[in-house]
């Protein structure tokens, strides 16, 4: 005798067997199914959110932190569309996530139901693939494909789409006797290793090299090779920059870090770049927020990028020794390789980076009326939370502070939404890392706009026993468009001044809304810092309370900017340091590099 | 902008086609001709598709089809090595004073006539895109009523396959 279980049943099975510990999602009719066995099940916790962006972002935020594979449920229609924000997100950033979502029932696809939306559609040019669900013996082989895709290669978003009566029905595939099953995806190959031959001649090139600088994007992050990544720029002594998507991946300790590159990087790192004859390119992308115009990008350099995904080398920027693999192998080989070459002699040009580091580094004024400087808190947040704490962003002027004035030791620290610049991304992504990783401190460094989109999480948070921190970096306005206001439009403030200020200009409204009495309504902790005097007290208050979230409203001042910054189009050569002003790169007086 | 002539072996599911064709348009290529249908094995289509393009975007999308999981094997097709064929149906107004000039035509270009009226012949031509240019040409002065154009189909010359490591492929995993 057979025996027989449900496709909800096969699902929950499924996701046991491939071992997902935590999924997060909401219900809805037609995912109804699915949420019957999953009440039962011992090994998958399943996280009730508020909004089903939050449950998206909570599974980045848990991948990212963890390295596994990110999971968030939804039911059909609405449900499934308010993923679509968390599963760009994820495909630009390169995301393990597997998102699941209720269908209508087959016989009402293309009927315009009741909550059907064509989710499969929607997300095709969002995930890394997608699957409609015909038959519910299909279901194990799906989950393991879909996680397969996930998690390997590139990673990134996969939707699996399962129509309700396919949840309904029974099946004699069982999950557990069919473990692991065989995977039907002959179209799918990522190559891991790469091409030793290119591999040679790239140590050639950094043997010979007089000016290298690492180029270290995130998907070095992905390859687990921060280790590795150290390994080889201590044997060759060649300067690193991080993107926005790789802190943490090198120390920020480390003597031969220049800092973060692009539109709001450090001088140093910047202009490394542009006068380097060499980048050696790992796991980056030449995306327009570091490169500023492409045209006028590194222009001396030879390139040397690798990647896992062949389509990125050659997309932007010309390679001269493109090498396809994942990012650990490729500098192991690299390492290999170099061990017998001789090492480039890069003392004038350490001279140079070390001039320009020495003269520019990254600063911030203080307000003269005595009010919070938004990079002092966030500094001090980075200070005393500590280099083993993790740390979300949302999206805009406190994203680029808290990548700069945070000092990232250790991988896997540093959360944001770098491609897709997604505001909310913060308190929901601090909520899965804090759920994956929750014997570590996890903040969120949050905006007054971003922190208005997602913040229902706290809800979450406070009833699943998830206590993160948040620092709400309140200036009472949408910060970075009110940035561009000031610098490119004349300081018209066209719909920027949020009120969330003790006294908004415009309206003359207190706190709309009150952030503090926002947190306790949550259930969370409400705190509130005003003068820098406050500052370290704040935050130690809020590290101290373990056993509910917290929110620190910390009031700043409202006219910081973000520096240095390269305008947007502008060429990396027009750096400025401040406001209209340039760094003076004759200042090293140096006659041995010939830049 | 010069023609290039892909063919694209995927697998045979639903929703492939949305696939690849969406990949063209939202990268910023357009599709000239593109024809798909299946081949000597049930799991396998095959698509041959003209898209204008330098090589270095070419490049591009042919890296960005790879990533498609559907996508099994993309081969450029190279006019000089392959035989490339597209088909054509064609209505022309041809009553009895100038059904003759227009059979006439038929001939020269070895087509043929596939249904007849009082007034009008329908023709069906196969050939290259030069050929039925020149055909459709020389039947503009007498009318042309309606016309229906098939894409592209290519395959190479000699007597090597390029489906025969993919069907491999696909009947491991089968």
């Amino acid at each position: 005798m057979t025996r027989e279980i449900t496709g909800a049943q096969s699902l929950v099975h499924s996701l046991e067997a491939v071992g997902a510990e935590v999924v997060f999602g909401i219900p809805g009719g037609a995912i109804l199914p699915a949420y019957d066995p999953l009440f039962d099940s011992t090994r998958v916790r399943h996280i009730l959110v508020r909004h089903e962006q939050g449950a998206g972002h909570a599974a980045e935020g848990y991948a990212q932190a963890t390295g596994r594979v990110g999971v968030c449920m939804a039911t059909s229609g609405p449900g499934a569309t308010n993923l679509v924000t968390p599963i760009a997100d994820a495909y630009m950033d390169s995301v393990p996530m597997v998102a699941i979502t209720g269908q209508v029932a087959s016989a009402a696809i293309g009927t315009d139901a009741f909550q059907e939306a064509d989710i499969c559609g929607i997300t095709l040019p969002i995930t890394k693939h997608n699957f409609l669900v015909h038959s519910a013996n299909d279901i194990p082989r799906t989950i393991a494909e879909a996680f397969h895709l996930a998690g390997t290669g590139r990673p990134g978003p996969v939707l699996v789409d399962l129509p309700k009566d396919v949840l309904q029905a029974v099946t004699a595939v069982l999950p557990h006797e069919v473990w692991p099953p065989s995977l039907d995806l002959p179209g799918y190959h990522p190559v891991v290793r790469p091409h030793g031959k290119q591999v040679r001649e790239a140590a050639r090139m950094i043997s010979a090299s007089r000016r290298p600088v690492l180029y270290v994007g995130g998907g070095v992050l992905k390859a687990r090779a921060a280790a590795e990544l150290r390994t080889l720029a201590e044997l060759t002594r060649i300067p690193v920059v991080t993107t926005l998507m790789a802190r943490g991946a090198f120390p920020d300790s480390h003597p031969q870090h220049l800092g973060m590159p692009g539109m709001h990087g450090s001088v140093a790192a910047v202009t490394a770049l542009q006068k380097a004859d060499l980048l050696i390119t790992l796991g980056a992308r030449f995306d327009d927020r570091v490169t500023g115009r492409l045209s006028s990008f590194a222009p001396n350099a030879a390139i040397i990028h690798a990647d896992i995904d062949p389509a990125e080398i050659g997309k932007n920027r010309a390679a001269d020794v493109p090498i396809v693999g994942d990012c650990r192998e490729v500098i192991n080989e690299l390492i290999a390789a170099l061990v017998a070459e001789e090492k480039p002699d890069l003392e004038a040009w350490w001279h140079t980076l070390d001039g320009w580091r020495r003269t520019y580094p990254l600063g911030y004024d203080q307000p003269a009326d005595g009010s919070l400087a938004p990079q002092q808190v966030i500094e001090r947040i980075g200070a005393i939370a500590g280099p083993e704490s993790i740390f979300a962003a949302g999206v805009g002027q406190h994203q680029m502070w808290a990548a700069q004035f945070i000092s990232y030791e250790n991988p896997y620290t540093w959360l944001n939404s770098g491609g897709a610049g997604t505001m909310g991304y913060a308190v929901p992504a601090a909520m899965g890392a804090k759920v994956g990783r929750p014997g570590t401190t996890v903040w969120a460094i949050d905006g007054d706009g971003c922190f208005q989109m997602t913040n229902q999480e706290l809800a979450t948070c406070a009833l699943e026993g998830i206590p993160i921190k948040v620092a709400v970096i309140n200036n009472g306005s949408l910060g970075m468009v009110r940035q561009w206001q000031t610098l490119f439009y004349d300081q018209r403030y066209s719909n920027t001044e949020l009120g969330t200020h003790p006294a908004s200009p415009r309206t003359g409204v207190k706190r709309v809304p009150d952030f503090v009495r926002l947190a306790e309504a949550l259930g969370c902790v409400g705190l509130r810092c005003e003068s820098p005097g406050e500052i370290d007290e704040t935050i130690e208050k809020a590290m101290a309370i373990d056993d509910a979230p917290v929110v620190v409203d910390f009031v700043v001042h409202p006219d910081a900017m973000v520096w240095p910054m390269v305008a947007a189009g502008a060429s990396n050569d027009d750096i400025r340091v401040a406001r209209d002003i340039a760094p003076d790169f004759d200042y090293s007086g140096d006659a041995e590099v010939n830049l | 902008m010069t023609h290039h002539t892909l063919s694209v072996l995927v697998e045979n599911k639903p929703g492939v086609l949305a696939r690849v064709s969406g990949l063209f348009s939202r990268r910023g290529f357009n599709i000239e001709s593109l024809a798909v249908g299946p081949t000597e094995h049930p799991d396998v289509s095959r698509m041959t598709i003209v898209v204008a393009v330098e090589d270095l975007p070419l490049e591009q999308v042919t890296k960005q089809l790879n990533k498609l999981v559907n996508v099994l094997k993309i081969v450029e097709m190279d006019t000089s090595v392959s035989v490339q064929r597209e088909l054509i149906l064609v209505k022309v107004r041809a009553d009895l004073s100038v059904r003759s000039q227009v059979l006439e035509t038929v001939a020269l270009f070895r087509a043929k006539v596939v249904d007849v009226a009082q007034d009008a012949v329908t023709i069906e031509a196969t050939g290259t895109r030069d050929k039925l240019d020149a055909l459709i040409r020389m039947l503009e002065p007498f009318g042309i009523r309606e016309l229906v154009q098939s894409g592209m189909v290519a395959l190479g010359r000699g007597s090597r396959s390029i489906t025969d490591r993919s069907l491999r492929a696909v009947e491991r995993s089968a």
